[in-house]
């Protein structure tokens, strides 16, 4: 916020520049994060929205689908709070056979007021982002600012320059919650708007948590949503998260960071459900910090209309011993456009590192579209990497078979579809949630039939 | 086995700042002034005795060379080139054109005697019944000697440099020069547009199949001198040929710059095999000198069923940036990539090819072997596409990557975009380094750590190898060996 500051280039841009003066001093955090908020504020504009000639937008043109800025939304108001309480039941019921501890957010703010916070057991501490940061300390902000995870990326800086909304959620070390902890994301306004989350979740030496996000979204109203999940998972800490986007309307941007970093023997398990809704990119970057850990990103993309879904995906192994795993499945229909861009990247040093990256991709209609760019960028000899990327259709071959059984060829689609999708939902431990993903990718399928 | 034997001699006599090939040879020679502006362009066409449309051509390039900047996207790093500190033309003296190979510098002869190039054509006449190759040298800008050309016109084949072909060919340069890769097409192929000084032109005609196999060595011999040497082949309806370039630089303590262009066109039903053993001058083990080997390379499958193959065994160079590509245009056409690359010491590998399919039922197939070893980095950088309208196309892609030592790298990155359900791509990669079962296994079995790491490199790279004619596979195993050497073991 100072003299350094690129001139904005598009007229969106301008409003950012123009929303950041004004709103920089009422942001959460005060003084405290001021030079966070004005380093990474300063990046982005010095960058602008990512276009194709950023190689890591190489399939996604932001700039272009940001051709305006949304107001901020501001934190919704009592009589709002209440009216999201009402329908919450029906928006989003709670998952089958999953006695989930939930933690609501209205447009990206913490509502302990719809939250269960007093069944939260011992050694979980939950606090809204602007009340950690009141009383935060610096170690806090570092753990917000993620260091040297998602560097560069500007749609990162904007987030971080902000950041208004979130949560920080800490589970002491050694504590197994054992409900899982259900992050519920509402938007009240009909207006559009922009909404622009950080959420910390750090789990101390041996901790372990299964943490669900689900976005609900109804009203139909445009959004702009730039949100960020920063893990950090320490010796010997399990992590299972699973996240379902809103599929929000046409001409709505969502951009949805994962900052994960893993210290010794910790293990990640993060699966991803997206279908469409304008334009998503997921992009989630990952670091080993310690040995003898383990991550495993996983997801399926059902897309049709003209959804265009993005999943981007950096793993970094700094140090040895580490094992990665990417799964991800798409079926694109219509004039759907799936990417998927995964960077594996070994450091000297992070010998015996094993890395396998896979991507496979249907396509429904001549309409569709798939990228896929599965990198690797390797520095260490003995590590053992390799990925696989394939797109075709459905299989002649098998839909002949289950039609000459008698399915009716709608019928037969959809099993084999549904057969192909599952398999990256058999990634998520938990059985209960691994059924409630299933049975909303099987809705997603089973609407796709009778259209 | 024999072969495998041979590549543990060549790594064990050779040490590691050998380059077998770092020869230089004092021939008088004739250069244009230093630098580039419109006058050099002029200059060098006018050396060439070129008609104006050429010239225009040229100079046409020049001017868009000027406002366009040089890529940064490839993972290579090298200090800022002088384009005004180069030469860019560069003939040997005893110019103009040689008749015959008896009037061709004795000495130049000598040069490639000592490259073991088979010029001599009585070496062939002399007997065995070996298979016997055209050859086309190109000695720093110019052509200096084309082999078996009587042979090849009673075929019909036409096979000269492209600066006679330009007089006495001029439709056919004129229809296809530029048709593959347009002049504005990248940084390097516009500037070798403006300057490109001789290279071989290929014609073969309708349904010929051409009788022997068309090879051109290309050297680069005077100091501070670019190559920008342009190849031009041209598959009409029915035709094959088989074409291999080889590639050889003396050693220099500073870097010298090769940008060349090479357009392939195969017609309905024609084929055309292209098979490159690129063994510029790598440096030293600091990274001091070598060859920056900037190559656009292309192919344009216009008619229906043709075919074009890509080989490249890519063991030279400081840096290398090339990725030779296939337009799949015609309905049912192939593309084929087979490529080894290897790297050691300092050198900056970033290859790969592009897959673009247009047409109907096309495919195509990418097998990529790199090895990097030393300090060097290797990357496989490559693009499949399917457009809207290529129903049924067709991909397979493996790029394998060997890691020797433990501060190199070794990079994959693939761009696979489809815009037809009917596509099926299917791309898989693995890097990792001799495995310790393997080598167990071949040193179980009495053989040293050298000849398994020799035996195990050999197996790698096979798929590839066996693609190379069979003169050259020999060639191609010899410099492998050479390359590795100092890492192996």
């Amino acid at each position: 916020m100072n003299a350094r500051s690129a001139p904005p280039q598009t007229s969106a841009e301008a409003k950012i520049a123009a929303d950041y003066v004004g709103a920089r001093l009422s942001l959460p955090g005060g003084h405290a994060v001021a030079d966070l908020r004005d380093a990474a504020f300063d990046a982005f504009m010095a960058a602008g929205f990512p276009t194709r000639r950023v190689e890591a937008w190489h399939y996604t043109d932001l700039k272009r689908a940001m051709s305006e800025a949304l107001p901020i939304a501001s934190p919704p108001s009592a009589t709002s709070i209440l009216a999201q309480g009402a329908r919450l039941a029906s928006l989003c019921p709670r998952m089958e056979d999953v006695d989930s501890l939930r933690v609501v957010l209205v447009d990206g703010h913490f509502i302990p007021a719809l939250s269960d916070v007093v069944r939260l057991p011992q050694g979980v501490a939950l606090h809204s982002l602007a009340d950690a940061l009141a009383h935060g300390d610096a170690a806090l902000i570092e753990a917000l600012a993620a260091p040297g995870l998602g560097q560069g990326d500007a749609a990162l800086a904007l987030n971080t320059a902000f950041m208004q909304g979130g949560f920080v959620l800490d589970i002491a070390a050694g504590v197994d919650v054992v409900h899982p902890i259900e992050v519920v994301s509402l938007s009240s306004s009909v207006a559009a708007q922009a909404i622009y989350g950080r959420s910390l979740v750090r789990l101390g030496a041996g901790a372990r948590l299964t943490l669900v996000e689900a976005e609900a979204c109804d009203n139909g109203s445009i959004e702009q949503r730039n949100c960020a999940l920063v893990c950090q998972i320490a010796d010997d800490a399990t992590l299972e998260h699973v996240f379902v986007p809103a599929e929000l309307s046409q001409g709505s941007t969502h951009v949805a960071h994962l900052l994960a970093s893993l210290q010794s023997r910790a293990s990640f398990n993060s699966f991803t459900l997206a279908r469409g809704g304008g334009l998503v990119r997921r992009q989630v970057f990952l670091r080993f910090d310690g040995d003898h850990s383990k991550a495993q990103l996983a997801g399926a993309n059902l897309l049709k209309g003209r959804d265009h879904c993005d999943t981007t995906l950096i793993v970094q192994h700094v140090a040895p011993h580490c094992e990665s795993r990417e799964y991800f499945k798409s079926v694109l229909d219509e004039e759907a456009t799936g990417v998927y861009q995964g960077k594996v990247i070994v450091a000297p040093g992070a010998q015996k590192t094993d890395g396998a990256m896979k991507s496979h991709a249907i396509l429904l209609s001549d309409g569709a579209t798939m990228n896929n760019k599965p990198e690797l960028e390797i520095f260490a000899d003995d590590v053992v990497c390799g990925h696989g990327a394939t797109v075709s259709q459905l299989d002649e071959d098998q839909l002949f078979y289950a039609q000459a059984r008698g399915l009716p060829k709608h019928d037969a689609e959809a099993m084999l579809l549904e057969a192909f999708v599952d398999e990256s939902a058999d990634r998520i431990e938990n059985e209960a949630i691994r059924a409630h993903v299933i049975a909303l990718m099987g809705g997603w399928l089973a609407a796709r039939r009778r259209a | 086995m024999a072969a495998v034997q041979e590549t543990v001699d060549r790594v064990k006599s050779v040490d590691v700042d050998a380059y077998k090939y770092g020869f230089f040879t004092d021939i008088e020679s004739d250069k244009a002034p230093k630098g580039l502006s419109e006058d050099t362009v002029r200059f060098i066409s006018a050396k060439k005795n070129e008609p104006v449309w050429l010239t225009e051509w040229r100079l046409d390039a020049y001017r868009r060379w000027l406002t366009m900047t040089e890529p940064d996207w490839a993972r290579v790093e090298y200090p800022k080139i002088d384009y005004q500190d180069l030469y860019y033309y560069s003939a040997p003296k005893s110019s103009p054109g040689p008749k015959n190979l008896d009037e061709v510098d004795p000495e130049l002869l000598r040069v490639y005697e000592k490259l073991g190039i088979p010029l001599r054509e009585q070496e062939v006449l002399a007997g065995v019944q070996e298979r016997r190759v055209a050859v086309d040298a190109v000695f720093d800008s110019v052509s200096v000697a084309t082999t078996f050309k009587a042979e090849l016109a009673k075929a019909g084949v036409i096979f000269c440099p492209i600066s006679e072909a330009v007089h006495s060919h001029p439709e056919l340069v004129k229809k296809y020069l530029g048709s593959v890769v347009p002049v504005t097409d990248n940084y390097f192929a516009t500037l070798n547009s403006a300057v490109f000084s001789d290279g071989s032109f290929v014609y073969i005609p309708p349904g010929v199949r051409c009788p022997m196999e068309l090879s051109t060595y290309f050297r680069i011999n005077e100091q501070n001198t670019g190559q920008f040497e342009r190849t031009l082949i041209i598959a009409d309806k029915g035709s094959y040929v088989s074409y291999l370039e080889g590639c050889t630089a003396p050693k220099r303590d500073e870097n010298q710059l090769h940008a060349a262009v090479v357009e392939l066109i195969t017609h309905d039903d024609a084929e055309i095999k292209y098979s490159t053993v690129q063994n510029w001058y790598p440096g030293d083990s600091e990274g001091k000198g070598g060859i920056y080997n900037f190559v656009t390379k292309r192919g344009d499958c216009r008619g229906a069923r043709s075919k074009i193959s890509w080989t490249q065994v890519e063991t030279g160079s400081a840096i290398t940036w090339k990725y030779p590509s296939c337009i799949l245009r015609g309905d049912e056409s192939r593309g084929e990539f087979y490529s080894i690359a290897i790297s050691n010491g300092r050198q900056q590998v970033d290859s790969g090819t592009k897959m673009i399919h247009l047409g109907k039922n096309t495919t195509s197939r990418i097998i990529s072997k790199g090895i990097s070893a030393g300090r060097s980095n290797n990357t496989y950088r490559g693009q499949v596409s399917a457009h809207r309208k290529a129903t049924n196309a067709r991909n397979f892609t493996n790029c394998d990557s060997l890691l020797i030592g433990e501060t190199c790298g070794a990079h994959t990155i693939p761009y696979i975009e489809a815009k037809n359900a009917t596509a099926v791509f299917e791309h898989e990669a693995t890097t990792s380094k001799i495995s310790e079962d393997q080598l167990f296994y071949c040193k179980q079995r009495g053989l040293s750590a050298e000849e398994a790491t020799a035996l195990i490199v050999n197996g790698f790279v096979r798929d590839v190898l066996q693609q190379l004619p069979m003169e050259f596979a020999v060639e191609a195993q010899k410099l492998i060996s050479i390359s590795l050497e100092g890492s192996v073991g």
